[in-house]
């Protein structure tokens, strides 16, 4: 019994401090400023013309992100998982790699391929394309969005994947079912939880990201993550939390979205029994 | 039909190593090159290594980086282990609640951490001049959980009963916790420290946001990207990779060791049985 008191620094010191104390901050900073209720940068959010277009422009490079990265990384994840045990173990490392490489260089090196005359113009050149505008333009920016978060996408499938009971597809084959059969009804419903997962972390911090936008893309793509930089790095406390309070709502919205997914279709997953 | 199978299988994961590694590798090349723009190629040089060396800035930022690293990676994992044995042997109640806090710095975009943190700092007066504390607190709460979650399964795999056993042997509690418990869940009170480690020395968002007069690295080179790509960061992601690289080789050749360890384990007692 006595065990349970080690945990209480933790849990009556940090945790309301550092990490509930901080949210109630945000709150705060967005309905009272100094010290009178207000819900004045709450309509400044909604109505300005500013706002609305980077809402749009974070949420659809964010959504292109994550369909791009799922879609390169399922099939990479699933020919892993179906590897030699050994040769997995390696080219699974290959892949997990960049994940630990600084993101801000990992993006810097993005800005040496794309400037001008470096190595992708000049190829765009040779084929007689002529000089095309790279750098500073929004595919610039979910290239290397999708360059920095595929690894997370590839790692939680790739996990769940190679724990998959082989059993269960040596079942469906020997009822009868074919190989696309076998995949749309029994792995890909089984993987789920590694896509959930892997959505989620290539996602969220798509979503918020300030530096990628702000390194290859210039004044020429603003996202939400670059707007709340801004009014932080200003000392406009107010302006900047509400954005970033919007931005957490968006975020556990399509959190919650992504669950509900998830549990229909392990609702699914047991009506098969 | 299927060799065909197989060489197309080998070259999709080829053609997507491709572009996670010529970004990294172009870069790192580009370290090598005779001019201070990492744009073009001018012949070989080690330039960019010595200018590296020579900067007190990159010397200042990367003393920073590796005293929070350190100092957090510590401090994380002594509190995050006691919180683990302590919420093991909680109610199942009071236990979800704080595993579901614990969880928020996870799941939280990191830009809304950095500015909740920034915000509590500025309110209860940790000024800017100490950045280095405020780098160290927030990068303690952003490890914590991550500490705490690869503790717990541990646990849940350990017995209770060995920390019973030493009690009626005549521990002392914190004896029997010492000399019992910990010694059980070490694997992942190490793995969790080095994960603690690598966070914090990849962070840049929190720190961003927090670190005040304390540049770490990540800091130091997006304050520089404004001027463009120098040759010393090509430098330094070299040298990163390589660290990186050989840490995560340390922690895997310790994994397979444990299973094969496990393995033997596993053998001796089915043959005792």
């Amino acid at each position: 019994m006595k065990r349970t008191r080690i945990a209480y620094p933790y849990i009556f010191v940090w945790m309301p401090i550092f990490i509930v104390a901080p949210l109630i901050f945000v709150a705060y900073y967005t309905f009272f400023d100094k010290g009178h209720f207000t819900t004045e940068y709450i309509t400044q959010v909604f109505s300005e013309r500013t706002y609305l277009p980077t809402f749009w422009n974070s949420l659809w490079i964010a959504l292109v992100t994550t369909a791009v990265c799922l879609l390169i990384g399922y099939p990479v994840s699933y020919l892993l998982a179906n590897m030699k045990k050994n040769t997995a173990a390696l080219v699974s490392m290959l892949f997990i790699l960049p994940m630990w490489m600084n993101m801000l260089l990992r993006t810097l090196a993005w800005r040496i391929l794309l400037n001008d005359g470096g190595i992708i113009a000049t190829v765009l050149s040779w084929i007689g394309l002529g000089n095309v505008q790279l750098l500073y333009t929004p595919g610039a920016v979910v290239v290397a969005t999708i360059y920095d978060f595929l690894p997370f996408m590839i790692l939680p499938i790739y996990t769940v994947l190679s724990k998959l009971d082989k059993s269960q597809i040596e079942a469906a084959r020997d009822l009868g079912a074919n190989s696309v059969q076998t995949f749309m009804k029994v792995v890909l419903p089984l993987s789920m939880p590694g896509v959930i997962s892997g959505i989620t972390m290539v996602f969220v911090p798509a979503m918020s990201t300030f530096a990628v936008s702000g390194i290859l893309g210039g004044k020429s793509v603003l996202m939400l993550g670059q707007i709340i930089e801004e009014k932080f790095k200003r000392g406009t406390f107010g302006i900047g939390s509400t954005l970033s309070l919007v931005l957490l709502i968006l975020v556990l919205i399509s959190m919650a979205i992504m669950r509900r997914v998830d549990k229909d279709n392990a609702a699914e997953g047991g009506t098969l029994w | 039909m299927k060799k065909i199978g197989k060489f197309l299988r080998g070259a999709y994961l080829g053609i997507v190593l491709f572009f996670m590694y010529m970004p990294i590798l172009i870069m790192m090349t580009m370290a090598f090159t005779d001019s201070k723009s990492a744009s073009r190629w001018n012949g070989f040089s080690l330039g960019a290594f010595r200018e590296l060396f020579e900067d007190s800035d990159v010397k200042d930022a990367l003393i920073v980086t590796v005293i929070v690293a350190v100092v957090s990676a510590i401090c994380s994992t002594v509190i995050g282990t006691a919180t683990a044995i302590g919420l093991h042997s909680m109610k199942k109640r009071s236990r979800s609640v704080v595993e579901t806090i614990t969880q928020i710095p996870m799941t939280n975009p990191d830009l809304v951490t950095g500015i909740s943190m920034m915000l509590l700092f500025s309110t209860i007066g940790i000024s800017q001049q100490h950045g280095i504390l405020r780098l160290i607190i927030a990068h303690i709460t952003f490890n914590l959980p991550y500490v705490i979650f690869s503790v717990m399964p541990k646990l849940r795999q350990s017995s209770d009963m060995l920390y019973e056993a030493a009690m009626d042997l005549g521990c002392r509690p914190i004896q029997a916790l010492w000399k019992v418990v910990i010694p059980d869940i070490m694997p992942g009170i190490v793995s969790g420290a080095l994960l603690a480690f690598t966070l914090s020395l990849d962070d840049f968002v929190i720190s961003y946001f927090t670190g005040g007069s304390a540049n770490n690295l990540s800091m130091l080179i997006y304050s520089r990207t404004k001027r463009g790509v120098g040759t010393e960061f090509c430098a330094l992601s070299l040298i990163m990779f390589a660290v990186v690289g050989i840490l995560l080789l340390v922690i895997n050749l310790r994994s397979i060791k444990q299973e094969k360890e496990a393995a033997a384990q596993n053998k001796k007692v089915m043959r005792k049985s």
